[in-house]
């Protein structure tokens, strides 16, 4: 199984105002892709995963154009833990991890013993192994979180795209998270709002803005005091911590009180 | 652990005994079911008679005339056709739940007893009938469809199909073909325009061979097409953005899959009018017994819709002899009390 290489040439989508958007992803490469809400992020993803189709431009994988392959044949290639998994489901933790077998399976669906043992390891490793006969309705936001970690892993991706994937995390779980991640024999493409997180874990971070790609390049060159200026439109003051990994502390200004609590 | 794991995954002995069981059930079900009317059969004679007349070297014959009439020409067709209506109807449940993501779906929320009325009464009033004794079940049909085809015209935008848009535009629908067909019965001087009110609660009185041939087939197909695509139907579960990266053309297959719903319901529902909540009820009860997967819910379902026809039906010709009840209002009687809990049920674990 070889990581997949991704190259986005000059993609626009105009709903979400993706304009002019080329992306290279070398196989093996993490990628963080930071940028404000409503900056474009996830339909930058969605476009990746072969959910939108772009109004120009085309997405690459490997050489071949998402859009002149399969559903079903990209899908074996591309994993994706988006952001809306019902809550409501009746089905087991089980059954919603075996699902990422669905591009592999024939006309009955029905799973081998490899297809058994994939689902077993991937709940093994995202740590949800004891929760296996739960309904999902019933788990917490987090657990839910891995469920989905689980079931793209047993999709065997070579490109592996995760919509803001910390999100209802704990800190013990976004640290394993990453750890899982790098673990990985794949490309990764991951949205993410912690910049701290996203420097610390991620090989090279892109920025999104108003649909545009603003910046590209190893964390420390992209996470700066400007950035966050012109972008997020805060203060922060950038320092390097301990490992060289970029500390952010924002500046949050006093508010001159007109009136008295007392 | 891992041999745990094994054992949870594979509960597939329980679930081919249930069907098994439940095949089982159904085909004495339906022996008896033939047997029991307001004219009483004994199970002997029932056997007898349907054996003999089909394999006349195996069976020795049983009683001979009114009786052999009522079981082969009265009963025989009525109980396979119920059948067959509460496999299709039960299915089709399965199906559209898991389409449009909604515990409540039931196929008559998109149109289809609504436009079935409203196209038999369109050619009862009309009064032409160029296909024969089949001009009304075929008006049935054509009207439940484009009921159907309408819903699915104005809830389709831009390529995509979402389930809220569709089951508003089948309520919208519904609600005007009612109305069209209420006014047209109550304006019409003909009395036998009020017989169209049959497609409205349904019923099985009256099934001749001639009418169950479609409908049998239809629903065998559309249940074999629907199970070979249940792996398909649980990626759905996941909603559109995780259905997708399984490789699913979601907008594709959730309008496939509903043009297939509108073909099987047409079918049932022309020759059987609305017979509501066996949709709801038996997909709902099966997946409580047995778990989510569609891979096993779709047969169990089907099966479990057909036995509980074939009785429902024997009631309905049991109860007030020598009148019999609509069918559709007794699935209605057993239906609502149901339907509440399954409120009840959801509403609870919103709040939990």
């Amino acid at each position: 199984m070889k990581p997949a290489a991704l190259r986005i040439d000059d993609l626009s989508w105009a709903p979400a105002r993706l304009a002019g958007i080329t992306l290279r992803v070398a196989p093996g490469e993490t990628v963080g892709l930071l940028g404000p809400n409503g900056s474009g992020k996830s339909s930058l993803l969605r476009c990746v995963y072969r959910r939108i189709r772009p109004d120009a431009g085309t997405v690459l994988l490997d050489g071949a154009d998402i859009w002149r392959t399969s559903a079903r044949q990209v899908a074996r290639s591309v994993a994706a833990v988006t952001q809306d998994l019902p809550g409501d489901l009746d089905n087991t933790v089980e059954q919603v991890v075996a699902l990422g077998r669905l591009p592999y399976l024939g006309t009955l669906g029905r799973l081998d013993r490899d297809d058994l043992r994939l689902v077993h390891e991937a709940m093994a490793r995202c740590d949800v192994a004891g929760l296996a006969r739960r309904r999902v309705a019933t788990l917490s936001g987090g657990e839910r979180q891995r469920v989905q970690v689980a079931r793209a892993l047993v999709q065997q991706p070579r490109l592996l795209v995760l919509d803001e994937p910390t999100n209802h995390l704990d800190l013990h779980h976004q640290v394993e998270l990453f750890r899982l991640l790098a673990g990985l024999e794949t490309t990764i493409l991951v949205a993410l709002h912690d910049l701290q997180l996203a420097a610390s874990a991620c090989d090279r971070l892109v920025v999104l803005h108003d649909g545009r790609l603003v910046a590209d390049g190893i964390p420390q060159d992209v996470v700066t005091p400007e950035l966050l200026t012109d972008v997020y439109r805060v203060d922060a003051d950038v320092t390097a911590g301990p490992d060289g990994h970029p500390r952010v502390s924002l500046r949050i200004p006093p508010v001159r009180r007109s009136w008295s609590l007392r | 652990m891992t041999k745990a794991f094994a054992a949870g995954r594979l509960h597939r002995p329980a679930a081919l005994g249930a069907a098994g069981g439940l095949a089982l059930l159904l085909a004495g079900s339906m022996v008896a079911a033939v047997g029991l009317g307001p004219v009483a059969i004994p199970f002997g004679d029932v056997s007898r008679i349907i054996g003999h007349h089909y394999a006349p070297a195996l069976v020795e014959a049983g009683p001979q005339g009114p009786q052999a009439v009522i079981v082969l020409d009265l009963r025989l067709p009525r109980v396979l056709l119920g059948a067959a209506v509460g496999a299709g109807l039960a299915v089709v449940g399965a199906v559209m739940q898991a389409v449009l993501r909604n515990p409540l779906a039931d196929p008559y929320l998109l149109g289809a007893s609504s436009g079935a009325s409203f196209g038999a009464v369109c050619v009862l009033i009309a009064g032409f009938s160029p296909l024969g004794a089949l001009s009304l079940p075929v008006a049935a049909f054509l009207g439940a469809i484009g009921a159907f085809a309408l819903v699915l015209l104005l809830a389709g935008g831009r390529g995509r199909l979402a389930p809220t848009r569709l089951i508003l535009a089948g309520v919208a629908v519904s609600a005007f073909t009612e109305a069209i067909t209420h006014y047209l019965v109550l304006t019409s001087p003909d009395k036998e325009v009020r017989s169209a009110m049959f497609w409205t609660l349904g019923g099985l009185g009256g099934t001749q061979w001639r009418d169950i041939g479609v409908p049998i087939l239809v629903v065998a197909c559309g249940t074999a097409w629907f199970w070979a695509g249940a792996a398909r139907l649980n990626g759905l579960v996941l909603g559109d953005e995780g259905a997708t990266s399984l490789g699913l053309e979601v907008d594709r297959l959730r309008r496939r899959l509903v043009v297939g719903c509108a073909l099987v319901v047409g079918a049932v529902v022309a020759v059987s009018g609305g017979i509501g909540f066996v949709a709801l009820m038996v997909p709902h009860a099966v997946r409580m017994a047995i778990g989510g997967d569609n891979r096993r819910v779709l047969p169990v379902s089907a099966l479990t819709g057909a036995v509980l026809l074939v009785w429902v039906d024997v009631a309905a010709r049991m109860l007030q002899r020598p009148d019999e009840i609509p069918v559709g209002v007794i699935t209605a009687i057993i239906g609502v009390p149901f339907f509440l809990a399954l409120l009840r049920r959801t509403d609870r674990q919103e709040h939990a």
